[in-house]
């Protein structure tokens, strides 16, 4: 991160570890978790999410001046369902089989509240540049908690990575099944997503001690 | 009749918003601290899903579905404007909840002052926009069937923060390790009142589900039955280890 100042580097780097949107901000879980049984869903839906709010915050900020402040929600609200769409009708368009597993959670963007949350607290008050630093940084944040809960879910859950598989074959008892490991197909269930963010609140604040609530 | 008390009863236990689809859960970890709270935003939902989703059903029926215009004419039938659901619907609940709001206002004064601060927060509420978006792509054939989807996924959603709410509240005088207090045991006590919520799945008397429904319900049965095979020979196990 050499080539951005020091304060635009705080921007895109705070929300990643010690002000993540997840688990420190709480917000933004709603569309996230039930699709987080696969990695490769994770990743697209964090991407999707970095579209979205970086490109969200770049046009709020643009138009910070101009809009009346009582009807700032509605205005909000139609920038990301507008951007959404774009994001929705390129899904369908280049990943069909992926959209259809999506399906409303892709929708569901629009009430995120990291993007409302990030166009009310930052995007009001900032500049272009800066607002789109930081529509990345809590994007990124936020995606970084999916593709972890994506991982162990798809690996304990299913003993594949992206598709492939990664520990061998449970029919054939190859790689470690050989040994009697068997898949915990528990973690494919929604509730095991809760669980699993649970834990990483629990790593996070356990190693930053100032997170600790009273 | 049988098909609204089944739909009445699926989208309270087994689709329920929070423990099935985590829809709504930001303002359901927010506002869950105190129980007086948790219920004044719990009607609120009741009473907005219940507006929302009959509204939002007759702009999918006559508006967007493809062939839905065909009441304006031959030549309009083959149009598809579903592409545009996303900015309607969200469009018709921002602007529903802020009538609502002024509705009240004007004549429910006491129903105003409990409900009031809830209101607007509603707007950006995915349980909300989850509602419609799901009436849709289950493709809920009828208008008192949308009202009914309307009615009891928010009494879902209302059970679902009035019974975090009443935990939170307990849990207070328990010994949790420091760094899990608040959000981290909230998180895992979801998951595992989510986890009790899975047994209602059994209640499905299936036949009309949506394929996709069917699925994940397949897909969660199957899971489950795999767990139980799993559960009995460690148990056997364990049985054995005890009689030795």
């Amino acid at each position: 991160m050499g080539i951005l100042p020091k304060k635009d580097t705080k921007l895109i780097l705070d929300p990643l570890f010690d002000n993540n949107p997840i688990t420190v901000q709480v917000l933004g879980i709603c569309s996230a978790l039930a699709i987080t049984a696969q990695l490769k869903a994770s990743i697209v839906m964090a991407v999707s999410v970095i579209a979205v709010l970086s490109v969200g915050n770049v046009i709020i900020s643009l138009m910070r001046n101009i809009i009346p402040s009582k009807i700032r929600i509605i205005v909000q609200l139609i920038v990301v369902a507008t951007l959404v769409i774009i994001v929705d009708q390129i899904l369908k368009a280049f990943s069909y089989e992926l959209s259809k597993q999506l399906s409303v959670f892709i929708g569901l963007i629009i009430t995120n509240c990291i993007i409302m949350g990030r166009f009310e607290a930052f995007a009001l008050a900032n500049s272009p540049w800066r607002a789109f630093l930081d529509g990345i940084g809590n994007a990124a944040g936020y995606g970084i908690i999916l593709i972890i809960v994506g991982f162990f879910r798809e690996l304990l859950g299913s003993g594949t990575l992206l598709g492939f598989p990664v520990l061998g074959d449970p029919i054939n008892k190859t790689g470690v099944y050989a040994f009697g490991y068997e898949n915990n197909g528990f973690m494919l269930l929604s509730p095991m997503a809760l669980i699993v963010i649970g834990l990483i609140i629990w790593v996070q604040r356990s190693r930053n001690k100032e997170l600790i609530e009273e | 009749m049988l098909e609204h008390i089944e739909l009445f009863f699926k989208s309270i236990f087994i689709d329920n918003m929070v423990f099935a689809t985590f829809l709504g859960m930001c303002s359901y970890l927010a506002v869950s601290k105190k129980v007086s709270t948790a219920v004044g935003l719990g009607a609120a939902v009741i009473f907005v899903l219940a507006v929302t989703v009959p509204i939002n059903w007759l702009l999918d029926q006559y508006i967007l579905k493809e062939g839905a215009l065909s009441w304006l004419g031959e030549e309009y039938a083959s149009y598809d404007l579903s592409f545009l659901s996303f900015i309607l619907f969200i469009a018709t609940i921002a602007t529903m909840v802020q009538l609502v709001e002024i509705v009240v206002e004007r004549f429910a004064p006491a129903l105003y002052n409990s409900l009031g601060i809830f209101l607007p927060l509603i707007a950006v509420n995915c349980a909300i926009l989850g509602g419609s978006l799901f009436m849709q792509s289950r493709e809920i054939p009828t208008l008192g069937l949308a009202l009914n989807y309307g009615i009891s996924s928010g009494i879902g959603w209302f059970l679902a923060i009035l019974a975090i709410a009443a935990i939170r509240e307990k849990i207070r005088y328990s010994n949790i390790p420091a760094p899990l207090r608040g959000l981290g045991i909230t998180f895992i006590i979801t998951g595992l009142m989510a986890i009790g919520f899975m047994s209602f799945g059994g209640m499905l008397t299936g036949g009309d589900e949506t394929p996709t429904e069917k699925d994940k319900t397949n897909a969660s049965i199957k899971a489950q039955d795999k767990n139980n095979t799993e559960l009995t020979p460690s148990t056997a196990v364990v049985d054995n280890l005890k009689n030795q």
